[in-house]
């Protein structure tokens, strides 16, 4: 051996903090997640600027903020009380952690409730225009993204109950953890696309 | 807890019998049927990859013999014109999606862990998943056209012909379906590849000394996470568009538009082909300096070409698309970009020709697939240069031109280093040698027969010749063209089929090869072969990109040597070295997951899913969804011993 690769000393064994390969997998299946909403994004801006007849994209005019802003917050806090468990198991405060989980988890399903009402009360649906199959295939895919966080939040929430996790064996949390902030803050240009260009002028 | 009860200070050692056995124990597939369905040995993995791409390969290449039959002569009518349509697209979406990406990925599963110096892959479990789903894709494709509703509209698969009003049948559904299964597996295995170059390479491999292959590989694999949502989304909302009345490619007045459609597919399509090139270029990089007798010229050259010819392959997907009536200043920008890849596609070229004419060339047969291949990428590459500029390509858009140009990129550069590839690793694989004299016969017929077929497909496209079309008037001076077109078929064909025979042959009867046949300088060749289920016994510390070649190479005695029979012992379980990114320094030791039927029950419930969205039976979907959803939580679930640090029992 040479003096250029340390072979010597101990190592962590298994799947500690972010050394552990789903951490790193977790990194690309987000990528590629945000790679998917990109080609949304993309197909939503390359629709909207071809021609439209008046007040049809968006149909029914400028969606409206009543719902979306404050339903936008409840997500964004999720990903706090996410941060705040993550924070809470280095240092080992299992309780905490299981509070913050427990709290996101509610909050995701909240999101989710409100965003049952926002689809509710739309004038158009799925098959109406361009605009509304646009509107409802990107909320729809975010909506699924969100089942699926909720879902990752409550197995991670379930394995914290039982005692799995302590500040040393943690990665589950962190990717689980680092699944739903990549799902909130999707939401937030999908939020813009859809919310806030209309306002900005790009409308028929 | 603190960090101290999950640390251990690994041993180092030499290899000795003792430990092999041991570790023989700890990583051998049970035998039978159950070990069978579920392994997550990468060297089994991608031996079924191979096989499996290899039986698409065959499929598609007797549709193309039909098709060409039929027009081998103007007004033949061994074909109608849609069983004509299902051929051509059966045809292309095999051999692109269902081969040629699948091949690559076999020859990588199989290679990467013994080239990086690893006991497996970073995510084993998910490279078994990535096979099944594969497998099911496949199956689910050629389910539609065993029904005779196999996709009929073009590999490309443009609307509006696509969309419901005009193609009425369960044809594209099947497609559309079909290809979002198939980039679910794509896309796994892109992160695992990923995820296994950052994290599972050799002690001292820093990155400036991986093989080229392992640059190939990593290369289409970001390049695949990146651009496989593209064309899922767009076949995901062709489905909709054509099941619950969307309007995204609407071109009756929904507000949708059928442009949006070859976007995204070209958004997609274009980085696809570079995807299903690298891996090969890589193979070729790694191997054909083996039978120059010297390193590769240009090392560093070649790997950041390979980098950057991905990342401007992301900004030419318009060169697809000059006919379509987009603006001029679209045109230029597109047109210069995708001329400007001339440049690292050019770094390649030149940098295997000067190893060539620097080195002490051996003709073996993987020598001629991989010298033939520069001719071919070069004659490729000469007609897509062509076709990148805006006035050529609106005189040869859509004529057998572009047909020629494909045939030359993907057979040139995909099928010739993969016959290379199969003549310089079978002995890996096997421990056998491929017969060389039939392999002599081999390489000249598929070259003869290739050149023969495709090279009057140039002309016949300068004559004006379109593609797709199922048949031709006489008197367009096409004829001729066409029956030599076909003959040049056939004798590739049998081609293929020498190469088949002969590993049909040598797997049995082959001459026993030994661990480094070749003499070849990598890692790969330091275990023995078959490699055993661990790779190595001890995990190697590298120092240089040629660790077996080093006592030649070394410029100075005192230089710092590889060491490939010395290293980190793992014995504890299924044990893999984790290092860092960049200089490859150990930094964990990880866990590897044993077998299991996860992947198998995942892969079949998220077919099941596919399946149930075929027939709109949406409580098959949920079911399925469901099972999807508990499986991945047992797979998932944490072990409370993964970071035991005591000894464990031995038995």
């Amino acid at each position: 051996m040479t003096d250029r690769i340390a072979l010597e000393g101990t190592l962590p064994v298994g799947a500690i903090d972010t050394r552990a390969s789903g951490w790193w997998a977790m990194i690309f299946v987000v990528c590629t997640e945000a790679a998917l909403f990109g080609y949304l994004l993309f197909s939503y801006f390359y629709l909207a600027v071809q021609p439209h007849a008046p007040g049809t994209f968006p149909e029914g005019g400028t969606p409206s903020l009543a719902l979306a802003l404050p339903n936008t917050i409840i997500l964004l806090t999720s990903s706090v009380a996410v941060g705040w468990a993550q924070f809470n198991i280095q240092r080992d405060d299992s309780l905490r952690l299981i509070i913050g989980l427990a709290v996101a988890v509610a909050l995701g399903v909240v999101f989710l409730i409100v965003q049952y009402f926002e689809w509710a009360q739309k004038p158009f649906t799925l098959s109406s225009t361009a605009y509304s199959s646009l509107y409802f295939v990107i909320t729809g895919f975010h909506m699924m993204h969100v089942v699926v966080g909720v879902g990752v939040l409550a197995t991670v929430l379930v394995w914290s109950a039982l005692g799995y996790f302590n500040r040393v064996r943690y990665a589950p949390i962190h990717i689980g953890a680092l699944y739903w902030h990549f799902v909130d803050a999707v939401w937030l240009a999908v939020f813009f696309t859809l919310y806030i260009t209309p306002l900005l002028g790009l409308r028929a | 807890m603190t960090i101290s009860d999950y640390t251990r200070a690994p041993s180092v050692g030499t290899e000795q019998p003792e430990l092999a056995a041991r570790l023989q124990k700890i990583w051998e597939t049970a035998p039978g049927i159950g070990g069978w369905l579920s392994t997550v040995d990468h060297k089994e993995i991608g031996l079924r990859y191979i096989v499996t791409a290899f039986a698409f390969l065959i499929l598609g290449g007797v549709e193309a013999l039909v098709f060409r039959l039929q027009l081998s002569w103007s007004d033949r009518h061994l074909l109608n014109p849609e069983q004509y349509d299902q051929l051509f697209t059966m045809h292309g979406m095999t051999m692109i999606f269902l081969y040629a990406g699948p091949v690559l990925s076999g020859f990588s599963n199989y290679l990467w862990p013994l080239l990086l110096g690893a006991r497996d892959m970073a995510l084993p479990r998910l490279n078994a998943l990535s096979y099944w789903i594969y497998l099911f894709a496949g199956i689910f494709l050629y389910a539609a056209f065993a029904i005779g509703f196999g996709p009929n509209d073009g590999w490309f698969n443009y609307v509006p012909l696509a969309a419901r009003a005009y193609n009425g049948g369960p044809n594209i559904d099947f497609y559309a379906l079909g290809m979002i299964l198939l980039g679910i597996s794509t896309t796994v295995g892109a992160v695992n590849f990923v995820v296994t170059f950052m994290r599972m390479r050799a002690p001292g491999m820093s990155i400036n000394r991986v093989p080229i292959l392992i640059w190939g590989t990593l290369t289409a694999s970001m390049a695949n996470i990146f651009a496989i949502p593209a064309v899922s989304l767009a076949f995901f909302l062709l489905w909709m568009d054509r099941n619950v009345g969307t309007h995204f490619f609407d071109t009756a007045g929904g507000g949708g538009s059928a442009m949006l459609w070859q976007h995204l597919f070209w958004m997609f399509g274009h980085p696809w082909v570079y995807a299903i090139v690298l891996p090969a270029m890589g193979m070729v990089s790694d191997g054909l300096p083996v039978f120059c007798r010297r390193p590769l010229v240009g090392y560093s050259a070649v790997a950041l070409a390979t980098v950057a010819t991905m990342v401007l392959g992301f900004g030419v997907w318009v060169h697809h698309m000059f006919a379509t009536g987009l603006p001029n200043i679209s045109l230029s920008f597109f047109s210069a970009a995708s001329i400007i890849i001339a440049v690292p596609s050019a770094v390649g070229v030149f940098a295997w020709l000067a190893t060539i004419w620097t080195g002490r060339p051996v003709f073996t047969t993987p020598f001629l697939f991989f010298a033939s291949f520069i001719l071919l990428f070069t004659i490729g590459g000469v007609s897509g240069f062509m076709t990148g500029s805006v006035p050529v390509d609106w005189q040869l858009t859509d004529t057998y031109f572009v047909v020629a140009h494909i045939h030359y990129v993907l057979i040139g550069i995909n099928v010739f280093p993969v016959a290379g590839a199969i003549y310089f690793w079978f002995p890996k694989f096997t421990g056998r040698m491929l017969d060389e004299r039939l392999g002599r016969w081999n390489f000249w017929t598929m070259f003869v027969g290739f050149n023969l077929g495709f090279f009057p497909m140039h002309i016949s496209g300068l004559l004006g010749m379109p593609r797709r079309v199922y048949t031709y008037a006489e008197g367009m001076g096409w004829d001729w063209l066409n029956l030599i077109t076909t003959l040049g078929s056939f004798v590739f064909a049998a081609g293929v089929l020498m190469l088949i025979w002969n590993v049909l042959k040598s797997v049995r009867s082959g001459a026993i090869a030994g661990d480094n046949p070749w003499d070849a300088p990598t890692l790969e060749w330091a275990t023995s072969s078959p490699p055993p289920p661990y790779n190595f016994v001890v995990i190697p510390t590298v120092q240089s990109r040629h660790p077996l070649w080093e006592d030649r190479l070394a410029s100075r005695p005192d230089e710092a040597r590889s060491h490939p029979h010395a290293g980190l012992v793992l014995e504890h379980g299924r044990e893999a070295i984790g290092t860092d990114p960049l200089d490859a320094q150990p930094d964990i030791i990880l866990k590897m997951p044993g077998d299991s039927y996860a992947p198998l029950v995942f892969a079949i419930a998220v077919t099941a899913i596919f399946i149930g969205l075929l027939l709109l039976a949406w409580w098959l979907v949920a079911l399925a969804a469901v099972v999807t959803a508990a499986t991945t939580v047992g797979w998932l679930w944490p072990e409370r011993n993964l970071g035991e640090t005591r000894e464990p029992a031995r038995d």
